[in-house]
């Protein structure tokens, strides 16, 4: 009764591209990758006030358990070769979030040392602009990465070998 | 006065030809001097005047000047006497080089190199004189006044367009 059996005797029929993206978009766990500032705001969302355990987001220490890197600060052009080893590891599916205005676009650091935008070597899901950007901030930049996976079509057909993953833009 | 600094009073009793100028500002003594009696100067400030800390070691563009082109910066510190002297040395455009001080303090090492790496001043006997900042085939000097802010490769920043 109730909570206890809340189905019944029931089925419900859903398509595997839903429960596959459910799943995704509800377990993204991301690799560290803070360069600068950002990471200390980055932090702070993943501590208890704001809290991203609450969206399944677990930070990952290594590249091969996660599935989403944070690009949180400043890109030197001595640290790309080193964030590209990092993305290569990281198994599909895998997004990338810019955070911050110098992953989007090397900020005020327009410079010869600083990337102008991690866009140049990294294919970016979702650009969060902000200097840092806020707690919140960071949190919207997720939940529309959720959006954009729950979106995705044919995605576990893709992981099986059978045609493309069709990311809706 | 600087006239009256013991540092100052010892080195024009050893290098009387080798000192351009002598100045104070604030309290702090600079004394600038030839670049080929550098390392003479240096190790007489560490072993007469116990100036045994080197803190740190830099250079400065003045573009536009030929023989005067980069100037040596050290900065010393002694820890007996705890007081401070700065002793600049011109080093010109066409010969770009120095001693290096890695004989009299160690910690010369990764400092003259820092300034091999933006200022590509070359030094001479230095142990390993490689890239410290930049990667090992950046190519060019940053900190040259002449070098473009945004790098060699990229069009220079015009302005706001609107």
């Amino acid at each position: 009764m109730g909570v206890d059996n809340p189905l019944g005797d029931n089925i419900i029929t859903t398509s595997l591209d839903k429960l596959v993206n459910w799943s995704r978009k509800s377990s993204i766990w991301p690799m560290t990758f803070g360069l600068a500032c950002c990471a200390i705001e980055m932090m702070a969302t993943g501590a208890s006030h704001n809290d991203l355990d609450r969206f399944g987001i677990i930070f990952r220490a290594s590249p091969r358990q996660a599935d989403c890197i944070i690009i949180a600060g400043t890109v030197t052009k001595k640290m790309l070769p080193v964030i590209k080893v990092v993305y290569e590891q990281m198994p599909e599916p895998k997004w990338v979030i810019a955070m911050g205005a110098c992953a989007c676009s090397g900020g005020v650091f327009d410079t010869y040392s600083v990337v102008q935008g991690i866009d140049e070597a990294l294919p970016v899901d979702v650009y969060i602009p902000g200097c840092p950007p806020r707690p919140e901030a960071l949190l919207y930049g997720i939940m529309k990465l959720q959006d954009k996976i729950w979106n995705d079509k044919n995605s576990f057909g893709s992981s099986i070998g059978l045609g493309q993953r069709v990311e809706q833009v | 006065m600087a006239e009256n600094n013991r540092a100052v009073v010892k080195l024009k009793e050893n290098f009387a030809a080798s000192i351009i100028d002598v100045a104070e500002f604030r309290g702090e003594v600079t004394v600038t001097v030839k670049k080929d009696e550098i390392l003479q100067v240096l190790s007489c400030l560490k072993q007469v005047c116990q100036y045994n800390l080197l803190t740190d070691v830099t250079a400065v563009d003045y573009l536009g000047k030929k023989d005067e082109r980069y100037m040596m910066v050290y900065h010393l510190y002694s820890i007996p006497n705890k007081d401070r002297i700065r002793i600049k040395a011109a080093v010109s455009e066409a010969d770009c080089r120095i001693q290096s001080a890695t004989q009299v303090w160690l910690t010369a090492n990764w400092l003259e190199r820092e300034v091999y790496d933006l200022f590509g001043i070359t030094f001479e006997n230095h142990p390993n004189l490689c890239r410290i900042l930049m990667t090992p085939e950046w190519e060019g000097y940053p900190l040259r006044k002449d070098y473009p802010l945004q790098g060699p490769d990229r069009e220079p920043y015009k302005g706001r367009l609107s």
